[in-house]
């Protein structure tokens, strides 16, 4: 998979051995073992040590220590990563600060917050392992094309936060007339513009899904064979979505799974919907399509749209995981 | 823990019946779902559950968040019919204000639910939410309609009159409340099931912390599969507290050879329905939900 390939290029950059073989390893089914869980604090404890500039570096690494190189080594631990405000409510940026500590923590241990227009004073998109896009592209606005261009230029992975990125979402609705634009009428979703490698759908994508995969994205650098194996297999199914395309609605739901004959009246698509659009009429889901804002929620969270036994099946191990990976 | 490919994983695997008569009155075998909440929510373990409370007309579920013991109560029993339990998933966390859900399912609802924790696109502050999801044996599922077909048409009685329902025994039973008891093989039964139900690989809940059902047990009993860390936890208190009467699954027959045979067959069957639906049309398959 071309995404693992670039993955895997940002993970030697950062200097671990990789033993894993290029393709994606199978993982064994049903296999709740718990490796997982251990290895995270035994090789989270040197790491803990090396967020504090302030404190000595002692000498747990390799390397010799030195103070002068003490702002080097937190940020090599981590990957940089930002945030791309395209046209959106920065609903998904607060949904990605609900996750509270847990927010703190994935700073603290995971990633380098290097671009976010709304907290940090940095005026021009820079170099980034991960941009999280929110909003769709309005390709009336000069800026806002040139900007969503430099974003592929500038991140190795262009992940697609929230359902206008994805989908378009509510923004497919627009037709212009805005003060003080009211020329800016036409947006789309930002897989329209350039490629795009993993959706994280939602209005908002919930706290929990980018804490997942936020998680999921450091074993996949950082974890041993048997975690990166796993975090591949989490991330599959996201980052075949931008391949399926760039609209999602109730009728997603009706064409490919209703229309298939594979619905089994769930419920998901009901407690997925944010306007409450689906109800459930003799058990089959009845979506008010006039209500529908083309999210795409119902469609990716029906256990019917795509389904991995693989991951799912380790559910419970994989929580596990998370809850370690997310101890302050 | 066991692993079995078509049990699925789990720690132990007993016989059980409720100790509480009052939940046996109106339970459809052992009681061990009404039971088990029962005692969840007394302890505190789940704020409420999600169950297939009665509807609008006689044995149309609908689900509903029962935050007392007297709602499960009301709850009891087998409707067989579909119940989206899981669309109140959100609104239990929500509306309710539930911090400990407990939900109980079909298979598939439990796969929806695992699904949901790991890619909760819609599903905010609802992974960690989950305290007790209980899976239920199931062979298949019919719509409403179905039901009233075979219940008005094929049993000639009217859904009024119906006091239980009950798949077992290859047949499928109709009791009245006037003491009739009418059955249909379930030859009949097979072409008004629902048709999703047909690529489903799972017929014991494998993804339920703990999961049950009638098969394998004599009556009045049921099979108990106890699977992850919760479902052990909240069995082994409830067990502590005398809330089943236990018996070891080898004593019992027909046993998990029985359990083993059924969930063997469907799983056999649905995988050949999934090939078949490869090759559906003409150089043209329909679609395979499993990746």
């Amino acid at each position: 998979m071309g995404l693992f390939e670039r993955i895997l290029v940002i993970f030697q950059k950062k200097d671990v051995t990789v033993k894993t073989p290029q393709t994606p390893a199978p993982i064994p089914v049903a296999e709740p073992a718990a490796p997982p869980t251990e290895a995270i604090p035994a090789e989270r404890a040197p790491v803990v040590e090396e967020q504090r500039p302030a404190v000595p570096p002692d000498e747990k690494e390799p390397t010799t220590a030195q103070p002068d190189i003490k702002e080097v080594k937190p940020v090599s631990d981590k990957i940089t990563a930002g945030h791309v405000h395209m046209s959106g409510c920065t609903g998904c940026e607060v949904a990605l600060a609900d996750n509270y500590a847990g927010l703190l923590t994935l700073l603290d241990k995971y990633v380098d917050w290097v671009y976010d227009l709304t907290l940090i004073d940095v005026r021009h998109i820079p170099e980034m392992d991960v941009a999280l896009v929110e909003g769709s592209v309005c390709i009336n606005d000069r800026i806002s094309v040139e900007e969503i261009r430099e974003t592929r230029k500038k991140a190795k992975i262009v992940v697609a936060l929230g359902s206008c990125a994805t989908y378009g979402n509510i923004t497919r609705f627009c037709r212009g007339g805005q003060q003080n634009q009211p020329q800016h009428e036409a947006y789309l979703p930002i897989g329209d513009l350039i490629k795009v490698d993993v959706y994280l759908p939602g209005c908002g994508p919930s706290p929990q899904l980018i804490r997942n995969v936020c998680v999921a994205a450091y074993l996949l650098l950082k974890g041993n064979a048997d975690q990166q194996a796993l975090a591949t297999a989490y991330l599959k199914p996201l980052m075949m979505l931008p391949e399926r395309g760039t609209s999602a609605c109730f009728c997603d739901l009706m064409y490919e799974v209703i229309d298939q004959g594979l619905c089994i009246g769930c419920g998901a698509c009901a407690a997925a919907c944010p306007v409450r659009a689906i109800t459930h009429e003799y058990g089959k889901p009845q979506g008010q399509r006039d209500l529908c804002i083309k999210c795409g929620a119902c469609y990716n969270q029906c256990p019917r749209s795509w389904y991995s036994f693989d991951v799912v099946n380790q559910y419970e191990s994989i929580m596990e995981t998370i809850d370690a990976a997310m101890e302050p | 823990m066991v692993q079995d490919i078509f049990l699925g994983n789990y720690t132990s695997c007993v016989a059980a019946r409720s100790t509480n008569r009052a939940i046996l009155a109106g339970s459809q075998d052992g009681g061990i779902v009404t039971q088990l909440f029962a005692f969840a929510l007394e302890e505190g373990i789940i704020d409420g559950a999600i169950v297939a409370g009665p509807g609008d007309e006689p044995y149309r579920p609908r689900p509903m968040v029962a935050t007392t013991v007297a709602e499960l109560y009301a709850a009891r029993g087998t409707k067989y019919n579909i119940c989206p339990n899981v669309s109140f998933i959100k609104e239990a966390t929500r509306s309710y204000g539930l911090d400990r859900v407990g939900i109980v399912g079909t298979p598939c609802q439990m796969q929806a639910i695992r699904k949901g924790q790991l890619y909760p696109v819609g599903l905010r502050d609802v992974p960690d939410k989950i305290a007790l999801a209980i899976g239920i044996f199931c062979m298949e599922n019919f719509p409403y309609q179905s039901i009233v077909q075979l219940v008005e048409d094929h049993a000639n009685t009217k859904m009024e009159n119906v006091v239980k329902m009950d798949i077992g025994k290859g047949k499928f039973w109709v009791y009245t409340e006037r003491g009739a008891v009418i059955q249909l093989p379930l030859k009949i039964t097979h072409k008004y099931e629902q048709p999703g139900c047909h690529v489903c690989l799972d017929y014991v809940a494998n993804l339920g912390d703990v999961s049950t059902g009638s098969v394998g047990t004599p009556d009045g009993w049921s099979t108990v599969f106890v699977r992850s860390k919760k479902g052990n936890d909240v069995w082994s208190k409830a067990m502590a507290a005398g809330c089943f009467e236990t018996k070891p699954i080898e004593e019992v027959k027909p046993g998990l050879e029985l359990v083993t045979k059924l969930a063997t067959e469907k799983i056999t069957k649905n995988r050949k329905t999934l090939e078949e639906r490869a090759s559906f049309g003409v150089a043209k398959g329909l679609r395979n939900p499993y990746i």
